[in-house]
């Protein structure tokens, strides 16, 4: 592409040695936004879990959770959840409530329950975007506040019927709910003879 | 009426330094990847609002299918290979050279301990073909996957994280039960796999 307008006759035609680069860059850029792509998107997140060791949850020690603090929630088929607040009562019929995973179903009742946690919980990220407190203090601050004396406890019964992401959803609900005290339970007979006498239609 | 002639620019750019840096950046991702290994079957994972993220190293991962199907994989081959042999004397089983080779570099493993050499003896195409079918047994009578579980942490020592990939759909039964196995192993603290979901302010917040 060089202007070859005042040249002699005679003289030597010099080739052009330049070569287009364009396609190779195209092709790598392609390639580029692959690699970045495929990267970012590998990584899976990961829920971190401590289950009770099988020999310490005794009946007694599930009991020992005051009524007021207790909230036991059952996961059962078609993603819905039945929960009852305290102790159970088996002689009020409808002491059994159904939710679901929605934002108004179970999260804003435990928003409700765990009301001035999640408030605390709030202040606290909020000074943490702000850069007020580093990200340590704020993560120490944070599980104090989850595990400070009056907060709920959850106990999450999964039914035979419910599936895997059930019981994500559940574990989910905990984390966005800022609830620090929850724990996977198998259910018992008991549980089994309450919701056979429910009004839902369980198993 | 005479027009000023612009002078022609020559409008030719000179990809050199862009096409250098670019190789750059490609070669920069190329090494730092870590591509996904093949699974024997897909596993569709649920969403979380979890923002951990799944260590690299000396990861266990146990694989739950929607049908209840137990495959594990772990990351090391030299790791693997001692976890065989330490499965093999608990099954006496013998094992060549070979079949400890292949065995380090496949991808997940699933065969019962008594299919393992029929299985092995297979020509690798046709070993993931046939893989989705079997699974670590769990069942209490021929709980292999405690095993397994075992021998790794053995080998691995304290360090080893234990991470469950299940599907969405798989019944809370077959969790239940590999859940159960850990626990009766004494292996409380584990991960769960999901993938993220974003959660709106407003939806978080609820009513508040």
């Amino acid at each position: 592409m060089a202007d070859k307008k005042g040249k002699k006759k005679g003289e030597m035609k010099k080739a052009d040695t330049r070569v287009n680069f364009t396609p190779l860059v195209d092709m790598i850029m392609l390639l580029l936004t692959f690699f970045m792509l495929a990267t970012t998107l590998s990584k899976p997140q990961t829920m971190e879990i401590s289950m009770p060791a099988k020999d310490k949850v005794t009946v007694e020690e599930q009991n020992e959770v005051k009524a007021s603090e207790a909230f036991t929630i059952y996961l059962g088929a078609g993603h819905k959840v039945y929960y009852y607040e305290g102790l159970p009562n088996i002689e009020e019929p409808d002491y059994l409530k159904e939710t679901d995973f929605s934002a108004n179903g179970l999260r804003s009742i435990l928003i409700e329950k765990n009301r001035n946690i999640v408030q605390q919980v709030r202040e606290l990220e909020n000074r943490k975007s702000l850069l007020q407190i580093s990200k340590e203090e704020y993560n120490k601050q944070l599980s104090n506040l989850k595990n400070s004396k009056g907060s709920p406890v959850v106990i999450i019964k999964p039914l035979e019927s419910s599936t895997y992401s059930d019981m994500i959803a559940a574990l989910d609900e905990m984390l966005i709910t800022s609830i620090g005290k929850y724990a996977i339970v198998d259910i018992n007979d008991d549980d089994k003879t309450m919701l056979r006498n429910s009004s839902f239609p369980v198993n | 009426m005479a027009r000023p002639t612009l002078p022609k620019r020559d409008t030719w750019i000179d990809m050199t330094p862009m096409s250098d840096v670019m190789v750059l950046l490609l070669t920069f991702f190329m090494l730092t990847s870590t591509f996904l290994k093949p699974e024997p079957v897909t596993v569709n994972t649920p969403m979380s609002v979890s923002e951990i993220k799944i260590p690299e190293k000396s990861v266990f991962s146990i694989l739950i299918s929607p049908q209840g199907q137990v495959f594990l994989d772990l990351d090391n081959p030299d790791d693997r290979i001692s976890v065989l042999e330490k499965m093999a004397t608990d099954y006496n089983i013998s094992l060549t050279e070979k079949e400890k080779h292949d065995f380090s570099i496949a991808t997940s493993f699933g065969v019962p301990m008594q299919n393992f050499k029929e299985f092995m003896s297979l020509p690798l195409e046709k070993q993931n073909e046939l893989l989705p079918n079997y699974g670590i047994p769990t069942d209490s009578l021929n709980n292999q996957f405690k095993g397994w579980v075992q021998a790794a942490r053995d080998v691995k020592g304290r360090d080893m994280i234990i991470a469950i990939k299940a599907d969405q759909s798989t019944p809370y039964t077959h969790i239940k039960n590999v859940m159960g196995s850990l626990q009766d192993l004494r292996e409380n603290r584990y991960n769960l796999i999901t993938s993220l979901r974003e959660v709106s302010e407003e939806e978080r917040l609820g009513n508040l």
